[in-house]
């Protein structure tokens, strides 16, 4: 009985699987801006990357 | 209008928004409004002048590099939208340097090279690229201060030396005198892939972009699918013939090297081939894989 609940299980999360990873992306996203990783973002991207450009 | 030039209308487009600071180019000052805080979905330098966005994989490298983060949730939760919607979709859609390589690809030339020798393994140095470059290194390759430099950008990437490195150095005496030799070895790597992209199609997406291989692993999982409908295929291979990225559509329609531009859609003479948005169902259908 528990291995067709599992089965069913991994039915539910293959048949739903392109909007759980669309989830996972926005709740990660949402996650960063509270963890300030937004404005690390903002602050690098802000300021001339000498390493891409290949100068430093 | 038909499939091919609507797709190159949304590159054009998607090319011009995300670097639309035009005052950028005139001043030779990058834009530091707030817009940066967007990743782009494609590879597109945050330190070009007109660019209104970060780079994902500068920026991945950038949290990743800092001693205060060991793990990047927004970065990759950027990347997890755009490949959970797309896939590798973002590469023959919305990507600004995919869309100058296939640009240079209509360059003629004598013999188009379908792939190269090797092409397997070729196509697995972007994830050595990824997973070394990108990754592995931002964790341990710190100094005494505990920081890292994005190895990706400063010794490979050649669209920061494009969209940054050139028109920056131009627009700025200060930079020119800074040039040395890494500037001098990226105008090298950059010289080969504009070379390269006009004898094969998509030199950088194939080989090296580290950004194609992360949407590579959402390819078969994405809201947007290829599909083929196998009653009406008999195999053919025409998809493949006309596949840039060399893939037999008809046995992979969603394999990792696929960049969804559409091209097996056009050249199927049965017209089994689709690339339909798969909300909230799985393929439930036996008669399409």
């Amino acid at each position: 009985m528990a291995q067709n609940h599992m089965k069913s299980g991994l039915k539910l999360l293959k048949k739903y699987r392109s909007s759980i990873l669309l989830a996972i992306g926005i709740i990660l996203m949402i996650a960063g801006i509270f963890t300030d990783e937004a404005e690390l973002v903002l602050e690098k991207a802000t300021r001339i990357c000498l390493e891409c450009i290949g100068i430093g | 209008m038909n499939r091919q030039r609507k797709r190159i209308l949304i590159q054009a487009l998607i090319t011009a928004i995300s670097n639309g600071y035009i005052k950028g180019f005139t001043t030779g000052k990058i834009y530091t409004g707030g817009s940066k805080v967007l990743c782009s979905p494609g590879m597109n330098c945050y330190s070009c002048p007109g660019s209104v966005t970060a780079c994902p994989i500068g920026s991945l490298q950038a949290v990743l590099g800092n001693k205060n983060y060991r793990l990047s949730l927004y970065v990759i939760g950027f990347m997890f939208i755009f490949g959970a919607v797309l896939g590798r979709g973002v590469c023959g859609f919305l990507c600004p340097f995919g869309f100058i390589q296939d640009l240079l690809y209509k360059i003629p030339f004598f013999k188009k090279i379908r792939k190269l020798p090797g092409e397997t393994i070729l196509r697995k140095i972007k994830y050595v690229m990824l997973s070394v470059l990108v990754v592995f290194l931002s964790y341990i390759a710190t100094d005494s201060l505990g920081k890292t430099s994005p190895y990706f950008c400063k010794y490979v990437c050649p669209v920061g030396t494009l969209e940054g490195g050139i028109p920056l150095v131009l627009l700025n005496s200060s930079l020119r005198t800074a040039c040395d030799f890494l500037f001098e070895w990226k105008i090298l790597i950059l010289i080969i892939i504009i070379l390269g992209s006009i004898m094969v199609c998509r030199p950088f997406c194939r080989y090296l972009c580290p950004l194609g291989a992360i949407y590579s692993f959402f390819n078969k999982h994405s809201i947007y699918k290829m599909k083929v409908d196998i009653n009406r295929c008999n195999e053919c291979g025409q998809c493949q013939r006309v596949c840039e990225m060399d893939i037999p559509v008809y046995k992979n329609p969603n394999s990792m090297d696929c960049i969804r531009c559409g091209k097996c859609i056009d050249g199927c003479k049965n017209g089994c081939i689709s690339g339909e948005f798969t909300v909230l169902t799985h393929l439930n259908n036996k008669d399409k894989i």
